[in-house]
């Protein structure tokens, strides 16, 4: 059977034509606007509470709508967005060193390898002033300098210095910002807050999404919520893998549900394998960790010029070290974009060059910068992470060199969304990393916090506006023959994972199902590997469905059953992955294909053939599922071939 | 590393509870914490048992979600370590480790390990923010902040709201929490026209919620994994007195 068949083309039929610096503003005043007094008896949901979501359920109840938002843990604070480390970008250019919003359009253009849409990208670095603005009026504690002004630090993908910091827990602290503005609308009574609850599917009614079913995590009482508008901010995908920088609990539920409801699933093959992380350490390992790419402006990337030279790093002579990344890519040298760092990684330690017990990894020294800055400027500035770092590993990064390796770490593919932020299902909007978003095919360091932000506080209150004006909808309620079939499935669904009962754990499929997809459709893909991912993911999945054991039962917290649910959909999402990998035969950013490459290694895109979005669209369980291509143009950066030499 | 765990069971809030004893062998000292966890929890499920409930999400020491009294200790035995982050290196073989969720009123147990920590939401809802809707910011270097101010609001508002210093408290006290957030906020300008509403707002809703009062024990510092400073409760003491001599209302945002 074919693996896929194409449908129609699309388009994005929202961002208005005309000079790419004028489209936001053009779009802003065109877009129609919901008065106050009607914006009370509007409901928008909003399903996740990171960076994006979080900011978006803040502003719109600030606006004065009435906001549902969803969280799966037990508080709007703990959202993923809270662990990302180095920073987030803005054109502000306080640093007078050639930095401008064309400069930030054009890096990330470039960044994302030519697979991104110009007017998104635009506007997002237009916008990207206005959140630092807002963020230091809500008190975020970024860092300073003597002065009292911001400090800034350089990036990976930029030769400036435009990316804002607050130690290295910069999510943490715009997450807290964003945070706090929710409850003080949930104090006031805009927003009913629902924690511990996790979206379990989409409810259409009339061919618009008009709610969603919730399952409570603690009572397991599965209810239908109905509002105007749905907004999903529920994050990406990387867990997929199993081993990622994601948190435990990150998943693919809300936009795969989503999906099979009709939604486009875009570029789904494009992952990021962050370069500095901490390697593996045993069979035993749930997660991986992060070092924040900020350390590559000071640490430097080698490996020992010998295969399998065993011999401890301060042992090996400066002339027997090969800082490959400083060799190969002399004017970004340690900055380099992430999937260049992440690949070059790969290829030193299959070369068999690699470092530590498991010989997949390489050192990130700092032994010259706290030689040339002295042990006190290392630890204000990377102190929390050197701490990390030893309590993880044992080993103390100011004696001995880190050791990292790349890990998963974002996905940049997501729900098909146009200009205004909407899917193709009306009344469906997606924000932050859970859509297909403004990064290509690469994003930039420091620019995931930047899109979540513009998308939640900028870009969504404008947009969904001019969808609810449209209006008014028609009153339904949780008793509309489609809201009681969707929950009803919700509730099938549940008991057909319960009544499996078989002999092997939620954790062992999951953890089977991401070594196929780190082997196959990971750092390097090839046809014959993507082919057989897609039969041993299919056969696996199979097996889950017959063997998997979920102990309890659904009227109580039960994590095992959350996790179940979970890894199902995470089944269904691989194959598709696979697909998109496997049908794009050309390499690009975090894509890549064996089979081109450069002469000398690097991606190889084919501007002719692939220039497009692919979005998929869901038939049917069992039945291929339709691509539809988005054709990208290039008015303003023109694609090259991205040199980082 | 072999292991005997020593965990708190309990079904539900109405259920009383009880510990009950699980060996765990071939524990790797590279393990973290909740990794040995996963280990037993996947062996009860495969004999049919019910597996420990725990919070946990980014392992990472970052989201606050992990919360466990290791040996009576909020996060274990190792300074400034959050559950997730401490490995099984800092444990020997043989060991007993007694494992209990967070003990304090506010925070009712919701099922084994799991407690409910909404009553810091409510906390920060009552005040613990900038009334700064989105939109209305000034340019962002209209106002200089100096660098030791922003360096110790920076230092308080690392605060990841695990609730380890209401669990460590003698009175289930969350005033390490609640002086963290006030202290971030006071000590920068754009914290200023509200602060003293926020301390009354905030202080109040901390004691309807049920958290005990401080008196000054000091046991929640230590075990605060990010070490949040005993000294910011000082300063919430001094502007709650300031708040009162004003005669602040407790509306936020007034």
């Amino acid at each position: 059977m074919e693996l896929f068949t194409e449908g129609d083309a699309i388009a994005d039929t929202k961002a208005p034509a005309g000079p790419v610096e004028k489209r936001w503003e053009t779009r802003r005043f065109e877009a129609k606007l919901v008065n106050p007094a009607n914006r009370r008896k509007m409901t928008v949901i909003v399903v996740g509470t990171g960076l994006a979501g979080g900011s978006a359920a803040a502003t719109l109840a600030e606006q004065g709508y009435h906001v549902k938002s969803y969280c799966y843990q037990d508080s709007p604070r703990r959202a993923h967005s809270i662990a990302a480390q180095g920073g987030i970008n803005a054109a502000k250019n306080y640093r007078n060193d050639g930095d401008s919003v064309h400069r930030l359009f054009y890096d990330t253009v470039k960044g994302g390898d030519f697979r991104s849409r110009e007017s998104n990208v635009h506007r997002l670095a237009e916008v990207s002033v206005n959140i630092i603005d807002q963020c230091v009026a809500q008190g975020v504690p970024f860092a300073r300098e003597y002065g009292g002004l911001l400090d800034t630090r350089s990036f990976g993908g930029a030769q400036v210095q435009r990316t804002f910091y607050a130690r290295g827990q910069t999510g943490q602290q715009l997450l807290l910002g964003a945070y706090q503005a929710l409850e003080r609308q949930i104090g006031l009574g805009n927003v009913e807050m629902n924690t511990r609850h996790e979206m379990l599917e989409l409810v259409l009614i009339d061919d618009k999404a008009r709610g969603i079913v919730v399952r409570d995590l603690v009572t397991g009482e599965i209810s239908t919520e109905m509002a105007d508008a749905v907004v999903l901010a529920s994050g990406g995908y990387g867990n997929v893998f199993y081993l990622s920088t994601n948190a435990k609990g990150c998943n693919v539920t809300a936009t795969w549900r989503a999906h099979r409801k009709g939604a486009y699933f875009a570029n789904p093959c494009y992952t990021q394998i962050h370069p500095t992380c901490i390697p593996v350490s045993g069979d035993h390992q749930s997660k991986l960790t992060l070092m924040s790419e900020s350390l590559r402006n000071d640490g430097r990337v080698w490996v020992p010029k010998t295969k399998g030279d065993d011999r401890s790093p301060k042992d090996i002579g400066e002339d027997e070290r090969d800082y490959y990344l400083e060799r190969i890519y002399p004017s970004f040298g340690n900055l380099v974009p992430r999937d260049i760092a992440s690949r070059a990684a790969k290829n030193v330690c299959d070369e068999g060059r690699g470092v530590g017990p498991t010989k997949l990894g390489v050192y990130l020294d700092f032994a010259d910068a706290i030689g040339r800055l002295g042990r006190k400027a290392i630890e204000a500035k990377y102190g929390n992470l050197f701490e990390m770092y030893e309590r993880i590993t044992g080993e103390d990064p100011y004696e001995v060199p880190m050791r990292i390796y790349p890990a998963v770490h974002y996905t940049m593919g997501g729900l098909w969304v146009d200009y205004d932020l909407q899917s193709n299902i009306p009344g469906l909007f997606v924000i932050g990393e859970a859509n297909f978003s403004d990064h290509g095919a690469n994003r930039l360091g420091a620019s995931a916090l930047m899109q979540g932000l513009a998308d939640g506080y900028f870009v969504l209150p404008t947009t969904i506006a001019n969808y609810l004006a449209s209006g008014p909808l028609e009153k339904v309620d949780a008793s509309h023959p489609a809201a009681v079939e969707a929950r009803t499935d919700v509730e099938d669904r549940v008991q057909r994972l319960l009544a499996v009962d078989g002999d092997r754990t939620v954790d062992s499929f999951h953890r089977e199902l991401g070594q196929i997809m780190w082997e196959h459709c990971g750092m390097e893909r090839s046809e014959a590997g993507l082919r057989k991912a897609i039969d041993e993911i299919r056969a696996l999945r199979e097996q889950f469905w017959q063997r998997v054991k979920v102990s309890g039962t659904g009227e109580e917290l039960n994590q095992s059953l959350e996790k179940a649910g979970r890894v199902a959909d995470f089944f269904e999402l691989a194959e598709l992955m696979c697909i998109d990998a496997l049908h794009r035969e050309e390499s690009c950013g975090g894509h890549f294909r064996a089979e081109h490459q450069t002469p000398d290694g690097e991606a190889q895109r084919d501007d002719d053939r692939f220039a497009y979005v692919a979005a998929w669209e869901f038939t049917a369980d069992g039945e291929p599922s339709v691509l539809h291509k988005e054709d990208l143009n290039f008015e303003y950066v023109h694609p090259t071939q991205r040199s980082y030499k | 590393m072999n292991l005997t765990l020593r965990i708190w069971r309990q079904k539900g809030p109405e259920d009383k509870g009880r510990m009950v004893t699980y060996p765990v062998d071939d524990v790797s000292p590279d393990m973290s914490f909740l990794e040995m966890l996963d280990v037993l929890n996947e062996r009860l499920i495969l004999a049919g048992e019910d597996p420990v409930a725990f919070d946990h999400d980014c392992r990472e020491g970052i989201c606050g979600m992990c919360g466990l009294m290791i040996n009576g200790d909020a996060h274990g035995p190792q300074r400034g370590t959050t559950a997730c982050q401490l490995h099984m290196r800092q444990f020997t073989d043989g060991e007993t480790i007694d494992i209990e969720p967070w003990r304090a009123s506010a925070f009712p147990v919701v099922k084994d390990l799991v407690v409910n920590r909404s009553a810091f939401d409510k906390i920060i809802a009552a005040g613990g923010y900038v009334t700064a809707p989105t939109g209305s910011a000034p340019e962002a270097h209209s106002t200089p902040v100096a660098k030791a101010n922003a360096d110790a609001a920076f230092e308080s508002a690392a605060c990841i709201g695990c609730g380890a210093c209401v669990a460590a408290c003698p009175n289930g006290s969350g005033m390490l929490f609640t002086a963290a957030k006030l202290t971030q906020l006071s000590l920068l300008p754009q914290g200023q026209p509200e602060r003293y509403t926020r301390v009354i707002g905030m202080v109040d809703a901390h004691d309807e919620a049920g958290f005990g009062g401080c008196t000054n024990a000091g046991e929640c510092t230590p075990a605060c994994p990010k070490g949040i400073p005993l000294n910011t409760i000082g300063r919430l003491n001094r502007d709650y007195l300031a708040a009162t001599a004003k005669g602040a209302n407790n509306t936020p945002g007034s």
